[in-house]
């Protein structure tokens, strides 16, 4: 059973990689049709194979389970494994990215020119984001991680629409490969904290040799600060987030699918996986900055979405608000805290990918996503006008969704270490976040009908369908049993904040001796 | 016997010479046929060095001359590249109005300067071997002779060339006058003593320098992008990967095996100069339209990414050194191979004659994609995990000297700035609005091989770094010394 569970983990990260090398080399310019069909197989064997191992993975348990290991580089100054495998803060991210990776190339029917390439990097994308989350091995993850963002940069590029979509490129591209770097730097001093000869990329034998050898307060500040801005860029951290709404209004609907709903948590997952374990107390030194720099995120771009009249504009900064919240559930360093901002990088990524997909077919069927010249959409199109309703009523926090419960499980937690903070940002959440939302459904769906949309069309065959279909149902799901999902999180988060909770301790006493020490010299002099 | 260790040397010496004398009986439309012979030489050559596995160490002449392990990678570096150009430039070398037979010879003759070089032990052989490189150099630079700016690229290297060999050889003579000896292994003993003697540092000034002509380092750089511009692609090829490869050994040879206490001291003169070359050479990159021309700024910058290593001063950095001039030798030559291609096609360089070329050529098209991709340093190719090596190196000796991690900082920025132009490139191969020739672009099998050897070296380089690693590191444990043992 082990054995297949694992292979099947393997197969489910490199089964669209190959596919896509395959379709590379040998399909023919002739046979381009056949790539759309090869890619929704293969990406639909993906979604199956991932629920099977969400179904097969053993709930209460901490340990990594389904694990390939061996060893890809080791020389005398370099170790790297190839290390993957799933725990709980990981197998929600893998399942969400595989069922947007069905859902997304399901929505890519809009790809008329050179359709080969475009599902070549689609599944490169898919293959690599998963390979990202699964990996436990630093420099896998990385590495993963890039060869699912290089491929975001050519499809805006090349299949991107409208009028900035050159600068679009350009900046994506740029903000991207700086975050990217950061990390990676972040990545490799931590690597070297490491006494030379017992060295290793991997987390686990990283977690042990810091146990022994703990990094010091200034090299922990040093590396959880190139952590926190690297990742952080890569996530739309306020104020480095400017590249996110301009990206994903000019990305084709899979790609701005793939990278608002998926690529983007890396940045999150590689803060919760890498930089609260291994470097705790830097964490620590952090927290003030992330959680007030999480305001920005969701009180201005919030404030940003509500003037917007672009919808994929507006969409783009409410994805970046909500990021914020995951950054306050990060920020408040508890495991309701932490196991709330995994529960929203899995919702939000089925949302973000529902909206980016509902915004995507809107675009086709009338050209345009200029708000102020739509209405009266909802008796044209009472099937997506209803996914549509429900998708941004999810983005306001409905209960009901999964958006809710994360959300709802980030404020209690935030409530208790940053009162003031949490005060700003539930009002970002539901009042803000509200009126933007409300407004779009007002202005696009309601209202008196006109005559230039009379020639829209609902999506009317079941395979248009599928896909919406798919992400509501996976996102109420989630939001009515989530105890499905965070009983899983649960063990691996409890690992993660006990660890947080051990250097709190610890420099409590060390605070107390150094004020005990400081007043007993005192008192000698 | 003396000439033993010497045998790649002499052997390519012998078959430039036979290249000449076949040359000699060969009718003016048959010339490829001396570029085959060449190729097929020199590749047995090349597995000839690949498999002797032979890596003990050896001297030659008194110690002048060491074929430890350093000498050995950069023979086999050497030796690939050499092979490469020479298969390049059999299709390449058909523009040439004459002399396509003397071209392979130069070739030779060059590429026997740069073996000469990785095994230099001596200031006099460095010398030898640098001066071998440089005027063939000046030859092969201008061999368009019909070409106003192939002969404006020969004479400016001639002039920059000679000036920077005057310098050179004038900082020997200094240091000559002062220690009383030219064998690095002996200065290293005596070097010590003269750390603050104002002319044996003049002198090393002068060396630094002159070896600064060879990489195109800030500020001896000023020549690359003209020469780059006007020289015939396959010389352009050569010059980037053989010649600063020359410069790269011969400097780490200087640097870490004759002089570590100077090296030690001078460590934030290096990060200084490296931060400079990387920004200034990807900056000026930016606005450039002629391909050649962008390469060329690109391949300064890549000059700097290469003192990193050099600056970091430990074992990390210089195995770091190795394995980016490895990846980098597919990398440029693939992108400088698609351009000759091409341009060879079309007579013109600039960018927007790549337009359609994905529909002209999939193969260039996808050759020249992974080019840029591996030269930006994005994985999985030779690129990143190269640069990859490099951060880690300076960051792992950030502790010792902290002006380190900025010129991380500032290699990060270069590589942000370096993203633009070479996206640059794959927009205009892929998307250019332009309208584009479409007629079909031939690649003769020569090419094709040549090409396919650069894509495998860029993909297997970057998927399987444990392939080259262990090479690279231990070549360096053999041969130079680490700086903190002084």
């Amino acid at each position: 059973m082990d054995s297949i569970a694992q292979l099947l983990l393997n197969l489910v990260i490199w089964a669209p990689i190959l596919v896509a090398v395959l379709m590379m080399v040998f399909l023919k310019e002739e046979l381009d049709f056949l790539a759309r069909p090869i890619t929704i197989a293969t990406t639909f064997a993906a979604m199956v194979g991932a629920g099977a191992l969400f179904l097969f993975f053993q709930t209460g348990s901490a340990d990594y389970q389904f694990v390939t290991r061996f060893n890809w580089v080791e020389t005398a100054g370099l170790n790297i494994d190839y290390f993957i495998g799933l725990d709980g803060i990981n197998i929600g991210l893998v399942c969400m990215a595989a069922v947007v990776g069905f859902a997304a190339t399901a929505c890519s029917w809009e790809i008329r020119n050179r359709e080969k390439e475009f599902y070549v990097l689609l599944l490169l994308m898919i293959g690599g984001i998963i390979g990202s989350f699964a990996s436990l091995d630093l420099f896998f993850m990385y590495f993963f991680h890039e060869l699912a963002l290089v491929p975001t940069f050519i499809m805006i590029g090349k299949w991107g629409r409208g009028k900035d979509q050159v600068y679009a490129t350009y900046k994506i591209t740029m903000y991207l490969t700086a975050g990217a770097l950061i990390a990676l730097a972040g990545l490799i001093m931590l690597y070297l904290q490491a006494p030379a000869g017992a060295r290793s990329f991997s987390i686990d034998e990283l977690t042990q040799i810091f146990a022994q050898f703990p990094i010091n307060g200034a090299s922990q500040s040093t590396i959880f600060g190139l952590l926190m801005f690297g990742f952080g860029i890569l996530v739309s951290l306020w104020p480095f987030h400017t590249w996110a709404p301009i990206g994903y209004g000019s990305a084709p609907t899979a790609t701005a699918m793939m990278h608002a709903g998926v690529i983007k948590k890396f940045g999150l997952y590689g803060l919760i996986r890498v930089a609260l374990p291994l470097v705790p107390e830097g964490a620590h030194m952090w927290m003030h900055v992330l959680a007030w720099l999480c305001l920005g995120n969701i009180l201005y771009c919030g404030l940003v979405a509500i003037k917007q009249k672009d919808l994929n504009l507006l969409i783009g900064n409410s994805s970046v608000a909500h990021m914020g919240f995951v950054f306050l559930g990060i920020a408040s360093l508890s495991l309701l805290g932490v196991m709330g901002a995994v529960m929203i990088m899995v919702a939000h990524g089925l949302l973000a990918a529902l909206t980016f997909g509902l915004s995507g077919y809107l675009y086709n069927q009338t050209k345009t996503l200029d708000m102020t010249k739509m209405g009266g959409l909802m008796k044209q199109m009472p099937f997506f006008g209803t996914c549509f309703v429900m998708a941004f009523m999810a983005g306001c926090g409905l209960p009901g969704f999964a958006n809710f419960v994360g959300e709802v499980m980030i404020f209690f937690s935030a409530w208790k270490v940053f009162p003031v903070v949490t005060v700003f940002a539930i009002w970002g959440g539901l009042v803000i976040g509200g009126v933007y939302m409300l407004r779009a459904i007002r202005s696009i769906l309601h209202g008196p009908a006109k005559d230039e949309w009379f020639v829209v069309s609902d999506t009317d065959d079941w395979w248009r369908r599928l896909p919406f279909v798919l992400l509501l149902a996976v996102l109420l799901y989630f939001g009515v049993f989530p105890a499905s999902l965070s009983n899983k999180i649960k063990p691996s988060a409890e690992v993660i904040v006990s660890n947080l909770k051990a250097v709190e301790a610890d420099d409590w006493n060390l605070g107390e001796a150094a004020l005990k020490a400081n007043l007993a010299s005192q008192k000698n002099k | 016997m003396e000439a033993k260790p010497m045998f790649f040397e002499i052997a390519v010496l012998v078959i430039g010479l036979v290249a000449l004398l076949r040359d000699l009986w060969t009718p003016a439309d048959k010339k490829q046929g001396v570029g085959q012979m060449v190729a097929g030489l020199l590749g047995a050559t090349v597995l000839l060095a690949l498999f002797s596995g032979n890596t003990e160490s050896t001297e030659a002449f008194g110690g002048i001359y060491v074929l430890d392990g350093m000498a050995w990678f950069f023979k086999k570096f050497f030796l690939v590249a050499g092979f490469l150009v020479v298969l390049l430039s059999i299709d390449a070398a058909k523009e040439f109005k004459s002399g396509i037979g003397e071209y392979y010879a130069l070739i030779c003759f060059a590429l026997s300067g740069m073996l000469f070089a990785s095994s230099a032990n001596d200031f006099t052989l460095l010398f030898v071997s640098l001066e071998l490189i440089t005027i063939t150099f000046y030859i092969l630079v201008s061999y368009r002779r019909s070409v106003t700016a192939s002969l404006e690229a020969g004479v400016k290297y001639l002039i920059m060339g000679a000036l920077s060999s005057a310098v050179l050889v004038f900082g020997i003579a200094l240091i000559f006058g002062i220690t009383g000896t030219m064998r690095f292994t002996q200065l290293e003993i005596v070097a010590g003593e003269y750390v603050s003697n104002p002319i044996f540092l003049f002198g090393m000034v002068m060396v630094f320098a002159g070896l600064g002509f060879k990489i195109a380092a800030f500020p001896f750089h000023v020549w690359a992008p003209d020469v780059y511009q006007g020289a015939p692609t396959t010389t352009t090829a050569f010059l980037a990967v053989g010649s600063k490869a020359a410069g790269i050994v011969l400097l780490m040879r200087v640097m870490f095996d004759a002089v570590p206490q100077l090296t030690a001291q001078w460590t934030n003169v290096v990060i200084g100069i490296s931060a400079i070359t990387i920004l200034y050479g990807n900056l000026c990159a930016i606005p450039q339209r002629n391909l050649k021309r962008l390469l060329g700024y690109s391949s300064i910058s890549h000059g700097g990414y290469l003192l990193i290593g050099v600056a970091a001063a430990s074992v990390a950095g210089q195995s770091a050194i190795l394995f980016y001039m490895a990846g980098y030798l597919f990398t440029a030559l693939a992108a400088f191979g698609v351009i000759a291609l091409v341009m060879g096609a079309t007579k013109a360089e600039d960018i927007s004659q790549l337009a359609g070329l994905n529909k002209r050529s999939p193969f260039l098209a996808f050759a020249l994609t992974l080019a840029v991709v591996s030269l930006a340093g994005i994985p999985p190719l030779a690129g990143f995990f190269g640069k990859f090596l490099l951060i880690k190196a300076a960051l792992e000796a950030g502790t010792l000297h902290p002006g380190l991690y900025c010129l991380i900082g500032v290699a990060v920025i270069g590589v942000v700035i370096s993203i633009y132009y070479y996206f640059g490139v794959i927009r205009a191969i892929y998307w250019s609005k332009e309208d584009a020739d479409t007629t079909p672009l031939n690649v003769s099998p020569a090419s094709g091989i040549m090409l396919a050897i650069c894509v495998v070296g860029m993909l297997l380089i970057g998927m399987f770094p444990g392939l080259l690693l262990p090479a690279a590191e231990s070549a360096v444990e053999g041969g130079a010394l680490v700086i903190a043992a002084h």
